[in-house]
């Protein structure tokens, strides 16, 4: 931010986002015995950290990360989180659902709905409850999706995780109720206020470092219906009849597990192309998510858990 | 269409944050509509999701759309055919970012109200022309003049129903300001509109050339933004003391904060409350380089000249502006809890980064929200009501009045036993 600008008392709303969130977060670790902040990998998760390490500076991160792994993640995603989590030394957690991993759940054999829910909900929920956590932060936005439009900035989880999306807290001010009974938990969306394209102007204004996927560059991708699935020698066997794998200039919008995650065909490869992008967009970013699709899909996983 | 000059443009537009209140039946969801569709707050996925014909592949205006289906985002909403809860939607436009809490109309539905509206700095008060003023107008009216939200615009929709008729907009007009100088709000916007043609929305029509004002998105644009909150006396309630106890910063002691108001400089004298502490300010750290000066609502870090003793709850300010300190106060409250307030029971409050444990001394009265007369001799505030209360603290708050600042003048009641947010207060 410019000299001039803070001469005038105006916060941008960027800033004014910005300072929203770093005191949603500043607020977690004076009301909560311990919490963990749940790590991604992907964009928000890096604007997420970015505004942690803000928010305490210049102090390390007083928490941890956490970041439930499904072991379907892209590799470029494991190699970018390793390197920056040790580049701004903070402490990472990786946990799986071992049991399903070994059982090979995936999402072509049980369904995309099973293999998150085993990979992801219960995944989850065992690393919450091994390492007894009362709060944890998500990445999440309310521009992302309908039922989250509806989510609170501190969202009230009970021992089992669920949410009840008819009996929430009502959230006055910035006054954020931490209280809990034992065994409850809250789950905290610092960034609930951003938008897609707030996330990307931060990114672009603030040289947050993301994962390379994010550029477009020329990829190996077989194309599916609508969408531009990843191509990798060792997936030769998820082919359909009839697909061929071609190089492609595309990029990911949004990035989660490998398959089920599609790119978009793009041209962006810097920041400022991202953001034209991003502007010119007509279509939501969740729609190369898989996960999204079903009738109210979202809503229910998260009353199962689902970060 | 964005380009690279104006990337840096849409990064420094202001934040103003509304509420938009009204009935589904006073056309709220289509406004909302119009509004994401106008200024392209909405993706077209997320539109032909809920477009009315099926087999539709492009939304040309908003009339295609089941906006109720947009907008009520839980399942038991679209079951039932209600919206139960507050949403939160965001749009911009080349002058400014917008959040707007989309607040359910129904009676019984005033605690998501009151949450939706107590962040916002505009109220859009939506009333169907044909209906004129009703009674549920005058309680969403009152209670936003409760929460002091500094701009109040009464949309008279459905103007294209009633023949674009001037006289019916001025009818309405004379009410409106009629009641609201009763509670001595005075600055009030009115404008006629129909959301449907979009008329007066984001522009102007020919239909309604009588009315000379800005149509609703232009006076969205030009509103002030946070009521000079900067220009207030200082005030930043510590969050949390920030103690690295590394190598290099052993001893370093950084008071956290977001400014609730007012603004700070290296060197100003402060005082901490209540240990009435004083020193000066040292340093303003943020992670982007130590600033000269910071002002609300930003997020800082303060570092002070002497050691004295600072802890969450308390609260920096100036030295001779001090907030006022009391172990009783009297508050307008809005009840939003299953079970009523009563005489003698027992809450927690928090106000600002603090939380005391407070007991109702007594109910002062509570308001008839359709008179707005006092009835003195309530014995309970059930869900939903309103009045005012008077509180005895376990120990002092350092307040200003809500009407003076919204941060420190405010304050949740917290259910002891269920751990329930069950009451907003505004301290007189």
């Amino acid at each position: 931010m410019s000299e001039s600008k803070i001469s005038e008392h105006r916060l941008t709303q960027l800033k004014a986002l910005e300072a929203e969130s770093i005191h949603i977060i500043r607020e977690v670790v004076a009301e909560f015995r311990n919490p963990v902040m749940l790590y991604s990998v992907g964009k928000d998760s890096s604007v997420m950290l970015h505004l942690a390490r803000k928010a305490f500076y210049p102090a390390p991160l007083p928490f941890s990360l956490l970041h439930v792994d499904t072991g379907y993640k892209f590799k470029e995603m494991y190699e970018f989180r390793d390197n920056y989590c040790k580049e701004v030394g903070a402490d990472l957690i990786v946990r799986r659902n071992e049991d399903a991993i070994a059982k090979g759940v995936n999402p072509k054999d049980h369904g995309v709905a099973r293999c998150c829910g085993a990979l992801k909900t219960k995944g989850l929920l065992d690393a919450l409850e091994e390492g007894e956590y009362d709060a944890a932060f998500g990445g999440a936005r309310r521009d992302e999706e309908r039922s989250r439009a509806k989510e609170r900035v501190f969202s009230m989880r009970d021992e089992f995780g669920q949410w009840d999306p008819k009996n929430q807290r009502p959230e006055l001010w910035s006054l954020y109720n931490g209280k809990i009974h034992d065994g409850e938990s809250v789950r905290v969306f610092p960034i609930s206020n951003w938008t897609e394209m707030d996330v990307w102007l931060y990114i672009r204004e603030e040289n947050i470092p993301i994962v390379p996927l994010y550029f477009a560059k020329e990829r190996l991708m077989v194309e599916r219906k609508n969408f531009l699935i990843p191509y990798y020698e060792e997936n030769k066997n998820q082919l359909l009849e009839g697909e061929e794998p071609k190089m492609i200039m595309s990029r990911f919008r949004t990035l989660g597990c490998s398959p089920c995650t599609g790119a978009v065909h793009s041209d962006a490869t810097n920041m400022d192309e991202i953001v034209i992008e991003a502007a010119a967009a007509r279509r939501s970013e969740r729609e190369t998510r898989i996960i999204d699709h079903g009738s109210n899909s979202m809503e229910d996983k998260k009353k199962e858990g689902y970060f | 269409m964005m380009t690279k000059l104006n990337i840096k443009m849409t990064e420094e537009i202001e934040l103003l944050r509304l509420v938009t209140v009204g009935s589904v039946d006073d056309g709220k969801s289509t406004l909302i509509g119009r509004l994401l569709v106008d200024t392209k707050g909405a993706f077209e996925d997320q539109l032909l999701a809920v477009r009315k014909k099926k087999g539709t592949t492009h939304i040309a205006s908003a009339a295609e759309i089941d906006l109720a289906m947009l907008t009520d985002g839980l399942s038991a909403e679209r079951e039932q055919g209600i919206t139960i809860d507050v949403a939160y939607r965001y749009f911009a436009t080349p002058k400014r970012k917008f959040i707007m809490a989309d607040c359910p109309g129904h009676e019984q539905y005033t605690r998501n109200m009151v949450t939706g509206a107590s962040t916002a700095h505009a109220a859009i008060i939506l009333i169907d022309a044909r209906n004129g003023v009703l009674a549920q107008t005058k309680r969403h009216t009152h209670i936003l003049g409760l929460l002091n939200i500094p701009h109040l615009i009464v949309a008279v929709n459905k103007m294209d129903m009633v023949g674009h008729d001037q006289t019916v907009f001025e009818q309405i007009r004379t009410d409106m300001q009629e009641y609201c100088a009763k509670q001595g709000i005075n600055d009030l916007i009115c404008l006629p509109m129909s959301a449907l043609d979009g008329d007066m929305v984001a522009v102007r029509g020919d239909k309604m050339d009588w009315y000379e004002g800005a149509t609703l998105l232009e006076t969205l644009e030009t509103l002030s933004a946070l009521g000079g909150i900067d220009s207030k006396p200082f005030r930043m309630p510590v969050q949390l003391v920030n103690r690295p106890q590394t190598a290099e910063l052993p001893d370093y002691r950084g008071f956290m904060g977001t400014i609730a108001s007012g603004t700070v400089k290296v060197g100003d004298e402060v005082v901490s409350v209540p240990s009435g502490n004083a020193s000066t300010v040292k340093e303003i750290v943020t992670f982007d380089g130590n600033l000269q000066e910071a002002f609300a609502p930003q997020s800082v870090t303060l570092t002070l000249n002497d050691e004295i003793d600072v802890s969450r709850g308390d609260m920096l300010t100036h030295v001779g502006d001090k907030a006022s300190d009391s172990k009783e106060l009297k508050a307008n409250i809005c009840w939003i809890g299953d079970e009523p307030l009563t005489n003698r029971s027992k809450y927690v409050i928090k106000h600002t980064s603090n939380s005391v444990k407070a007991m109702v001394a007594s109910i002062d009265f509570k308001t008839d929200i359709h008179t707005l007369d006092h009835l003195e001799d309530a014995d309970e505030l059930a869900m939903n009501e309103i009045g005012q209360i008077t509180l005895k603290l376990m120990k002092p708050l350092h307040y200003d009045s809500y009407a003076d600042n919204r941060t420190t003048g405010s304050f949740i009641m917290i259910d002891t036993f269920t751990n329930n947010t069950v009451g907003a207060g505004m301290i007189v």
